[in-house]
C-alpha cells in the first residue's frame, strides 16, 4: 500500500556558523562555565505542524510562495529530513525529482548517467538497461549518449535527466519544479511524458508555479504558507484562494472537465489529520 | 473537503522516534542491499580518478610500487637491514597503510561530499559507507599486487599461516566500515575534525612500524610498549605475520578483535542516535 502519514510534524535546521561547529566551543564549553549568550545554535523553523494523510490515487499540487516550504515538505516526504518533532510513515519507492542535475557526474557518459541516476532511484541495472533506448529516443541525444556529459550542452543535460527520470516506474512522485531551460517543442514531448509518469505512479506531490501544469497534473492541492499548511482541499478551490481569483477562469473546456471528472473521484481527496 | 476515514489510516502515530535501533539497523540491511548501487558508484570513483590515462587504475599499483621499492631500499640501508626482508616488509606495511588512512581520511568527508546527493535522493547512509569502504578495498586490491611481485622476486618462504591473513584482511575490511561510520557523522557536526584527522596521520605514519622495523626499536634500547600502545601497529601486524611469513602474534589479534567490537558498539550508537540527523547538519 502506497501512504504517506505525517502527524504533527517539523522539520527545524540548526544553523551552525563556523564557531559553534568547531569542536572548541564544545569542549571549552563545558569546562569554562558559560560565557555569554551563544552557545545555543540558532534554528530555523522551516515546517512546523504539518498534518498530512496522502493515498494511492492522488495527484497533489504544492502551492506557496518562494520560501514557504514547499522544497523542504517535499523532502520530509521523501524520507531524506526525518521530522525533528512529530512523525512520518513514508510507505512506497520514493522517486524525487527535485533537481535534474544532481547525482549526474560530468565526466562520465550520458549512458553510464543513465544506469547511475536510475540506481539512485531505486531502479536496477537491468531494467534501466532496458530502458536505454527509449531514453535515447526520448531525449533525441543519439551516438552523444557515447559521449561523456561535460561536452552536453545545457540543453541536452535537461534532456538526458528528464528522460531519465520519466522513464521509471516510481510508487511515490515527488517533483519540484525547475523543469525548463529546453526549447518549446521539446517540452511539449516532456509533457506527454511527464503526464505518463504520473499515470503510472502510485501517487505524486507536485511543487510549481504553473497553474497551467499543476491543472493537468493534478487534482487536489496544498497550499503552503510560512511553514505550515495553510489549506488543502480541491485544486481549484485552493488555487482560487492563494491567487486571490479563479485561475482556470479562462482554462479551455475540456480541460475543466477532465479537472471536473478528478473532482467527483472519490479517492482524489486529502485526508486531514486534525483530531 | 472531506476527510478520509480513520478506518483507512492509522489513527496512532508511530511510537517509534527516528533515533531507534530498528531504523539503524533497517539503514544498515537497506544500504546493503543497494549493493548494485554502491559498488557501481565505488568503482566509479577509482575509474574516475584515472579517466583518460592510458593505463587507468593500474597507476595505483604503479606507484604503490615505486613508493616501496625507493622507500624500501633507503631505510634497508638507513637502519642496516637486509633487503630481501626489508623491502617485503615496508611493501606490506605500505599496503595496509593505505586502507586504514583511506579509510580514516575519506571517512571524515564522506557525508560532507555528497552533499548534493543526500540532499536530493533519499538513500541509506550505509550506501555512502559502503561506497567508501569498497572503494578502499578495491585500492587495496590493486596495491596488493606489489606484495605478490615482491613475493615473487625476493622468494620469500610462506607457510600454512598464510591463509591468516584472509581474516585479517577480512577484519580489516570490518573496521573500515565502522570506522568512516563514526568519523563520517562526527565530522559532519564538527567540521575540525577532517583537519584534525588529515594532520594527525601524517604524525601517526611515521610512529607506526611501517617503514621502520619495530625489532630495530628494540635492539636499540627502545620501549616497544610505546609503539604498542598504537592500535594501528596491532592492525598492520595481523595482515603482515601471515603474508611475511613471520611467527603469529595472538595479543595482536586480541586487541585487533577487541577494538573491532567496541568501534562497531560506538558507531551503531553514533548510527541509532544522530542518522537522522546527518542531513541537517550537511
Amino acid at each position: 500500500m502506497v501512504s504517506i502519514d505525517v502527524w504533527n510534524a517539523a522539520v527545524d535546521f540548526p544553523i551552525f556558523d563556523a564557531k559553534s561547529r568547531s569542536l572548541k566551543k564544545t569542549v571549552l564549553g563545558k569546562t569554562g562555565g558559560k560565557i555569554g549568550t551563544d552557545n545555543k545554535v540558532p534554528i530555523i523553523e522551516a515546517l512546523h505542524d504539518i498534518n498530512l494523510s496522502l493515498r494511492h490515487g492522488q495527484r497533489v499540487a504544492l502551492v506557496g510562495h518562494n520560501g514557504a516550504g514547499k522544497s523542504t515538505l517535499l523532502r520530509l516526504l521523501s524520507g531524506i529530513y526525518e521530522p525533528t518533532r512529530g512523525h512520518a510513515r513514508i510507505e512506497g519507492k520514493v522517486a524525487p525529482v527535485f533537481d535534474l542535475g544532481v547525482g549526474m557526474d560530468p565526466e562520465i557518459s550520458g549512458l553510464e548517467n543513465i544506469i547511475i541516476r536510475g540506481l539512485f532511484l531505486g531502479m536496477s541495472r537491468k531494467q534501466m538497461e532496458k530502458r536505454i533506448d527509449d531514453i535515447a529516443d526520448f531525449s533525441e541525444l543519439g551516438r552523444y549518449l557515447e559521449m561523456p556529459l561535460r561536452t552536453y550542452s545545457t540543453g541536452m543535460r535537461v534532456r538526458l535527466a528528464l528522460g531519465v527520470v520519466t522513464s521509471i516506474d516510481p510508487e511515490i512522485l515527488l517533483l519540484d519544479e525547475g523543469i525548463g531551460a529546453v526549447d518549446s517543442e521539446f517540452l511539449d514531448k516532456a509533457k506527454g511524458r511527464l503526464t505518463e509518469l504520473v499515470k503510472r505512479s502510485g501517487l505524486l506531490v507536485f511543487a510549481s508555479h504553473s497553474d497551467e501544469f499543476l491543472a493537468e497534473l493534478c487534482d487536489s492541492a496544498i497550499w503552503m504558507e510560512k511553514g505550515g499548511i495553510k489549506e488543502q482541499g480541491s485544486l481549484r478551490e485552493v488555487l482560487t484562494h492563494y491567487k486571490g481569483k479563479d485561475p482556470f477562469e479562462n482554462l479551455s473546456p475540456k480541460a475543466l472537465e477532465r479537472m471536473r471528472q478528478n473532482e467527483s473521484d472519490p479517492t482524489a481527496t486529502i485526508g486531514s489529520n486534525e483530531t | 473537503m472531506q476527510a478520509t476515514s480513520t478506518a483507512e489510516r492509522p489513527a496512532a502515530p508511530p511510537e517509534t522516534s527516528s533515533r531507534s535501533w530498528r531504523k539503524a539497523f533497517t539503514d544498515i540491511v537497506e544500504g546493503a542491499q543497494q549493493r548494485q548501487l554502491w559498488a557501481h558508484l565505488g568503482w566509479q570513483d577509482i575509474k574516475q580518478r584515472y579517466r583518460r590515462s592510458v593505463i587507468g587504475p593500474l597507476w595505483i599499483t604503479i606507484s604503490m610500487g615505486m613508493t616501496v621499492t625507493a622507500l624500501g631500499i633507503l631505510y634497508a640501508k638507513l637502519f642496516g637491514q637486509d633487503l630481501h626482508t626489508h623491502l617485503p616488509y615496508v611493501a606490506v606495511g605500505f599496503i595496509v597503510w593505505g586502507f586504514i588512512s583511506g579509510c580514516l581520511t575519506d571517512g571524515t568527508e564522506v557525508f560532507i561530499q555528497n552533499e548534493g546527493l543526500m540532499k536530493h535522493l533519499p538513500a541509506p547512509l550505509t550506501v555512502h559507507i559502503l561506497r567508501l569502504t569498497w572503494r578502499q578495498i578495491l585500492l587495496f586490491g590493486h596495491n596488493l599486487i606489489i606484495y605478490f611481485i615482491v613475493l615473487a622476486i625476493m622468494r620469500m618462504p610462506i607457510g600454512w599461516s598464510f591463509f591468516l591473513a584472509i581474516p585479517a584482511v577480512l577484519l580489516l575490511f570490518a573496521n573500515g566500515a565502522w570506522v568512516a561510520t563514526l568519523f563520517g557523522i562526527i565530522s559532519t557536526r564538527f567540521r575540525d575534525i577532517p583537519p584534525v584527522v588529515g594532520s594527525l596521520m601524517q604524525l601517526i605514519f611515521f610512529m607506526t612500524p611501517i617503514v621502520w622495523n619495530a625489532q630495530i626499536l628494540e635492539q636499540r634500547g627502545g620501549d616497544l610498549s610505546l609503539a604498542k600502545l598504537n592500535p594501528l601497529y596491532h592492525y598492520i601486524e595481523i595482515v603482515r605475520d601471515p603474508l611475511l611469513g613471520s611467527e603469529i602474534v595472538w595479543t595482536n589479534w586480541a586487541v585487533v578483535a577487541g577494538i573491532t567490537v567496541l568501534g562497531w558498539m560506538i558507531a551503531l550508537l553514533v548510527l541509532r542516535n544522530y542518522r537522522a540527523r546527518v542531513t541537517y547538519w550537511i
